[in-house]
Formats: C-alpha cells, sequence, structure tokens
C-alpha cells in the first residue's frame, strides 16, 4: 500500500501541465475562453487528443490509451487546478465511460475513436426537470417498432449538449429499467445557453426522435450507468482537489501582500487560523480523493460506489469551506470576475451539484450506517 | 499508488492480529473497549506482554528494540493494536522520553533507562507544563542550580498526567535565567521518590484522578540526569512535542469507539435519520484523517513528523470530542447516572458517557492546544 505517484504518472502530470496548465496559466485566458461558444478552446481540445488524453480511459482495442484511473485522475486535477473548461469530465470520462462499458464492440469502436482523435464531442444527456444525481431516467422515454427506436422528452440541463456532436442519451424503456441511446446531437432540439461557472449546458429535448440503442437493445443499464457515475463523481473529486490547490496558495498570498490598517492581513489572527483550518480541510480531502482513486483502480462496483459516496461528502464539504473562505479572506476583489478565486468557487460549486452534493451522498451512507461494524480503508 | 497489502504484509497483518487478540488478556482488552480506567497493574502487564515480543516500542532504534519495519507496518501495528482494544504503550515512556534518550542521551543514559522504560520497569511522568507556562512553555520558572556535581531543583510542575504511578519525571528546568526564555531551557531525569518532591492530586470534572501537581522544593538531582546540553532543552521539547501530536488523537481508537456504541444503541439511532447522518458525517471525516495519517507518516522521515502532523492533533481532537458527544446524545437521559453502581438497569456505556464527554474536553486543550497546532500550520506550513 502507498500513497506515491510513480515516474511515469509524475511525467503524465507535468504533460498536461505543460499543455492545459500552460494554456491557462494566465486566468485571462480562460475568461477569453468562457465567454463565446463553445464555452471551450477547441484547439486546445484538438492538442489535448493528439496528447492521447481524450482516449486515455479507453481500451486500446477501441482506439483509446487503455490508461487507469490513477492516471485520469492525474488530469482532472490539472484541469480542477486551471479550471480548464474543456468538457473532459463529462465528455470523455462520464459520457464516453457509458459508451466504454455498455456499447457493443463496433459502437465502442466508432464512438471512442472519434473521442479519443478529437472529432467528436460527446455529451451525456441524463438529468431531467426536477431530478437528478439518480442512475435512472424518468421523464424521457424510449418507445419500439421493431427495429426502429425513438425518443420523447426533455433533458435538462445537459452539460456542453449544444455542443456535442454525439449525445448519449438516458431513456426510461417499454418495460420498465432505463436504457442508453446515442445519436447525431443535431437530430435533437438544442437550446444551449451558459452555467455559473463559465461553462456551457444545454435544455435537449426529443419528439419521437429516432435513436440507436446502446450495447444490446431494451436491456435495462442502470447499474452500469450507476457506477459509470461512480467513476465520475472520483473523478470529479480530483478536479475539485485540484481547485483547492490553487485556492488555498493563492489566498495565502493574498494574506502576505495586501496591506490593511498599514500591516499585511497575514498579521491578523483572526485571518490566518482560517487559513490553517482550509489547510485542514484541503490536506483530508487529498488523503480521500488519493483513498477513493486507487478503490476505483481496484474495480469491484460496491466498494466504488462507497468510495464514490464518501469522497464526494468530503469533497462537497471541503469545497465549499475552501471556496467560500477563499473568497471571504480575500475580500470584494474576489467577486469580482476579473480576478480567479471567485471563479474558483463557482467551478468548485458547479463539481459539487454535477452529480450529486453532500447532503446527498450523507443521506445514502447514512441509510447504510448500521450494516457494517467499523470502516477499514485498506480492506 | 496501490491499495493491496501485499501478501508479506497481509501475513504480518495476520500474525499481529492473533498476538493481539490471544496474548493481551481478555480482561484488559474489555475495560479499553468498554472505555473504563485501567489500573497500574493492567497497564504494565499489557506493556509487558508486547514488550517481550518486540512490539511495545517498535519506533525506537533497532539496537534498543525498536523494529527495523516499512510505514506501512507501522500502521498495521497501530490498526491490529487499536482492532483488538490493547492499551497503547504507554505514551510517555514509549513515545516521549523513550525516543528522546535514545536520540539525545549519553551511552550511560541508554543503557540506564532505555531497557527498563520499554518494559515499563520504570514509570515515566511529564514535567512540562506549570501553573503560568501552558500554551507558552517557553515561559517556565521552575529551576535548577548547579550545585557541586548536582542540580538543585525548586518549583511546581502540574496537569502531571497519571503523575500518581510515576517513578521517574523527565523534567524542563530553567538552568539559566539570565537568558532569552527558549535559551535558558534544559532537561533533567529526576527519581520521584527524591526527597522534597511531593505529588498532589488534581480532581478534574468528570470527577476522576488523572493528573496531579509536583511540587519540588531543594530537591538534589545527579548531574548524570542531564539530557543532551545545558541549556539545549528546548530543541529535545521540540522534538518530543512533535512526536506527541503524531499520536495523541489516533482517529483508529475513536472508529471503534462509534462502531461500539452503534452495535450496542443501534434501537437509539436505527429510526432516527438526524442521528444516522449524525454518524454517518464522523465515520467519514475519521476515515479521510486515518487515510491523512497513513499518508503523513510515509514523509516522515528520520523521526521528524511531518508538519502535518498538527493536522492528526487538531483534527483528531475534535473528532474525538464529537464522537464523545455523539455517545453522550445516544445515552439520552440514562447519561445522567454517572454514580449509578454495576447493579443499575442502565449500560455501562450509558453510566460512563458523561464523565467522558467531560474528560474529553482536555483533548483539544492538550499536546498543544488546537490554537498552538493552527499556529503551526500557519506559520509554518503556510508561511502566514
Amino acid at each position: 500500500m502507498d500513497f506515491l505517484y510513480d515516474d511515469e504518472q509524475d511525467a503524465l502530470r507535468d504533460a498536461v501541465k505543460g499543455l492545459v496548465g500552460k494554456a491557462y496559466s494566465d486566468y485571462e485566458n480562460r475568461r477569453r475562453v468562457v465567454e463565446k461558444d463553445p464555452g471551450f478552446d477547441e484547439e486546445l481540445w484538438a492538442r489535448m487528443a493528439d496528447m492521447g488524453l481524450l482516449g486515455l480511459p479507453f481500451a486500446e482495442e477501441d482506439g483509446g490509451v487503455g490508461a487507469g484511473p490513477v492516471e485520469i485522475g492525474i488530469v482532472c486535477q490539472e484541469l480542477g487546478r486551471v479550471i480548464a473548461p474543456e468538457p473532459f469530465l463529462t465528455s470523455v470520462v462520464l459520457a464516453g465511460g457509458l459508451v466504454s462499458a455498455c456499447g457493443t464492440a463496433e459502437q465502442r469502436q466508432e464512438i471512442l475513436g472519434a473521442l479519443s482523435g478529437g472529432e467528436s464531442v460527446l455529451a451525456f444527456a441524463h438529468d431531467e426537470p426536477g431530478r437528478g444525481w439518480t442512475p435512472s431516467a424518468q421523464q424521457v422515454t424510449a418507445s419500439q417498432d421493431g427495429d426502429v427506436w425513438t425518443l420523447t422528452g426533455v433533458k435538462e440541463p445537459v452539460p456542453f449538449g449544444a455542443r456535442a456532436d454525439v449525445l448519449v442519451v438516458s431513456a426510461r424503456l417499454p418495460d420498465g429499467g432505463t436504457g442508453l441511446f446515442v445519436l447525431d446531437g443535431a437530430e435533437a432540439e438544442r437550446t444551449g445557453y451558459p452555467t455559473y461557472d463559465g461553462t456551457r449546458a444545454a435544455r435537449v429535448s426529443f419528439d419521437g426522435t429516432a435513436a440507436t440503442p446502446l450495447g444490446e437493445p431494451g436491456a435495462d443499464l442502470s447499474n452500469s450507468i450507476s457506477t459509470v457515475q461512480d467513476i465520475s463523481r472520483v473523478m470529479a473529486a480530483n478536479q475539485a482537489l485540484g481547485a483547492m490547490q490553487f485556492l488555498l496558495p493563492t489566498t495565502c498570498e493574498y494574506l502576505r501582500s495586501r496591506k490593511q490598517f498599514g500591516v499585511p492581513l497575514s498579521t491578523f489572527q483572526a485571518l490566518t487560523f482560517r487559513a490553517a483550518d482550509m489547510y485542514v480541510s484541503l490536506q483530508l480531502t487529498r488523503s480521500m480523493v488519493d483513498w477513493a482513486t486507487m478503490v476505483v483502480a481496484r474495480g469491484e462496483p460496491e466498494p466504488v460506489a462507497d468510495a464514490a459516496r464518501r469522497v464526494s461528502l468530503q469533497v462537497s464539504r471541503a469545497g465549499r469551506h475552501v471556496g467560500q473562505e477563499a473568497i471571504q479572506l480575500h475580500g470584494g476583489i474576489a467577486m469580482t470576475m476579473e480576478y480567479s478565486v471567485g471563479m474558483y468557487t463557482a467551478h468548485l460549486t458547479a463539481l459539487d451539484h454535477l452529480l450529486g452534493d453532500g447532503g446527498h451522498h450523507l443521506r445514502e451512507l447514512a441509510d447504510a450506517v448500521t450494516t457494517y461494524d467499523a470502516l477499514d480503508p485498506l480492506g | 499508488m496501490q491499495l493491496e497489502l501485499t501478501e508479506e504484509e497481509r501475513a504480518f497483518r495476520d500474525e499481529l492480529r492473533d498476538f493481539f487478540t490471544t496474548k493481551v488478556p481478555q480482561d484488559i482488552r474489555d475495560t479499553v473497549a468498554a472505555g473504563g480506567e485501567l489500573t497500574r497493574d493492567q497497564l504494565v502487564e499489557s506493556m509487558q506482554t508486547l514488550n517481550a515480543a518486540g512490539y511495545a516500542v517498535p519506533r525506537w532504534p533497532v539496537e534498543w528494540g525498536g523494529q527495523d519495519w516499512t510505514e506501512v507496518q507501522f500502521h498495521i501495528w497501530h490498526a491490529e493494536m487499536e482492532r483488538a482494544w490493547v492499551p497503547t504503550p504507554l505514551a510517555f515512556n514509549a513515545g516521549m522520553i523513550g525516543p528522546v534518550i535514545a536520540q539525545f542521551g549519553t551511552e550511560e543514559q541508554k543503557k540506564e533507562f532505555l531497557p527498563k522504560t520499554a518494559n515499563l520497569d520504570i514509570w515515566w511522568s511529564q514535567g512540562f507544563s506549570e501553573p503560568d507556562a501552558g500554551s507558552d512553555l517557553a515561559g517556565l520558572r521552575t529551576t535548577a542550580v548547579k550545585d557541586g556535581d548536582d542540580w538543585v531543583v525548586n518549583g511546581q510542575k502540574t496537569w502531571t498526567t497519571l503523575g500518581q504511578y510515576g517513578d521517574w519525571i523527565f523534567m524542563l528546568v530553567r538552568t539559566d535565567p539570565e537568558a532569552k526564555k527558549q535559551a535558558g531551557i534544559s532537561m533533567l531525569l529526576i527519581d520521584m521518590e527524591a526527597e522534597g518532591l511531593e505529588v498532589r492530586p488534581i480532581q478534574l470534572i468528570d470527577g476522576g484522578h488523572e493528573v496531579n501537581e509536583v511540587w519540588f522544593e531543594d530537591v538534589r538531582v545527579p548531574g548524570a540526569n542531564l539530557v543532551g546540553e545545558l541549556n539545549g532543552g528546548w530543541s529535545i521539547a521540540k522534538f518530543l512535542l512533535g512526536n506527541e501530536r503524531v499520536g495523541v488523537a489516533p482517529p483508529g481508537i475513536v472508529k471503534r469507539v462509534i462502531a461500539r456504541v452503534k452495535g450496542l444503541a443501534e434501537e437509539r439511532y436505527a429510526d432516527d435519520p438526524l442521528m444516522r447522518s449524525r454518524i454517518a458525517g464522523l465515520e467519514n471525516e475519521l476515515l479521510a484523517l486515518e487515510l491523512t495519517a497513513v499518508r503523513v507518516a510515509a514523509n516522515s522521515a528520520e523521526g521528524k513528523p511531518d508538519p502535518a502532523s498538527s493536522v492528526l492533533k487538531l483534527k483528531g481532537s475534535e473528532l474525538q470530542q464529537a464522537v464523545s458527544e455523539l455517545v453522550l446524545d445516544l445515552a439520552g437521559p440514562a447519561g445522567l447516572a454517572s454514580g449509578a453502581s454495576e447493579a443499575s438497569e442502565l449500560s455501562e456505556w450509558e453510566r460512563l458517557a458523561g464523565p467522558q464527554y467531560l474528560n474529553l474536553r482536555k483533548a483539544s486543550i492538550y499536546g498543544g492546544s488546537n490554537e498552538v497546532q493552527r499556529q503551526i500550520i500557519a506559520r509554518n506550513i503556510l508561511g502566514l
């Protein structure tokens, strides 16, 4: 058992830093990129594909790289560190993960090959007005007529749904259960808009729209959806960790340099103690993120579900704590769009609500609290 | 990064698990599990059992009874002791003065004290705090004045935990009253049988006698009992306090407390969503802290604790207190029955819950108060 990255993993981190970290080293660049559609840098996305990042999680026979969760986590951390708006988490990890888990060999090669090559952006159309964070679909229904399947209903919000070349859509099956379907993004009626952290989401509606079942037609894929969501939760936690790892030193630097009452803010214990508490939150979060990522590497769905709940709870609490305190310790400057810190907190907030916030996961953990004795993280 | 234990590590774990659950007497482990008070004899018996097998002081240098283990093995050792409710080796001996003598002591001191310290043939007490030197430890005023080859000690120590059992006491004393306050401090080892030394009990808010005052009136101490350099006591104290922070609020034990009360009080919380979420939330934070302890231990080189050890003390004590509060809340009105005898209808955990809650208020004060830990983090780690 160890918590250390090996040389190849360090090299991957350096490479991602060299590409994505460099592209957004100046926060102004991110501001400029998210101001206009599609809300991320297409050129950078293509270079990420060239580096092999977009195929990282997928098998080599599907056009991917076949890397493990630790490597994917490293990419997410570095994207989070600069709050890169590129849809790696939602397009590659989540939507691509579903295709990888559920698609036929042919579907995997076609869809994941194009995703890995940067030719196609995927989106997972899943949340429905009034409900979310579940592995099932209710309001969008699938109908079958011979070999032809059609979808009807509304998905919203769909991350990067207006830009997506391919939509992966969850829908209630005629005999119950939830199936997955793929179709060209252009086939659906889409209304895109910006989100509060500068990325994009969309209302996506279907009205008897033809779609292809992902994997075996008519099969209930709730369990697979659930597991891919859990893996994505752990990767979202990696991304949030990266963002928090930016916020703390940035806040400390501000406390050292900003003067009020003729002295640096760091002379006020009321402020430095709060920074110390942010450090505690960050340390606990890092341990939990590393642990959960290693649980994903082991691959058994039940432990992965448990680890996803646990790390999501920790990251939700810590993300709110660190994000809120970073703004407060900065004061008014962090309320502005031109300064990065407020947008980091916005991004942490968005990540918190993407796949289930702390309260959601705590409720599930509380339900299970009588089913085990003491937690043993090392099994 | 990997989670699995290797085959060797699993075998090591099984060996320890077997030892702790079969060799350490059941009555001792039951008392620990219930949160009860162990007698001096029980603590000595337990530590001697561990020492005979090489499990009492594994972190010491190998030549003095330590083990050449990996950090994973140290973690397993700790986790398995906690799992079996084996009392942790006496901190004053195993975690405080032992490593200090091994690092700073003379050969004669090592030979004289280390074997007896490992075997708890000597019970050590800690003479650091004074009435006017708590968090500001360097403000201590107990003096040691040279008289021939001896030192003559005068003054008062306080908060001496289990001093009523102590054979020897390791002391910080002022040896140069002219120097700047940290620079005039030395460490002395004093036989508690010495003439002029008196231990007086302090009763705490839980009703128990856990700590003491120790008074010194012209106590003569042989010159050979100085540890390290004259006036070099402050760096020894920092070394010792750094080690203390790591072990003072172990998340592994606190999670066992939750697990135990979960089993004993299931009917109290099974249908109570608020209580269930408090339990789940605390378990999650303890998990994060336990993982952090493993991660930080791996970074501690050469017996120098990672500065992040302040996180373990700060968060560990907060969670320990929060769990004691949870247990008392689960006990409900039964928690009032702290003075009831064994004949009571109420369970032992219920009767102990109130005193334990009150007793654990100490956890955020001792071992460097949590405010001192925040100061260490802000200054030494964050550069503020």
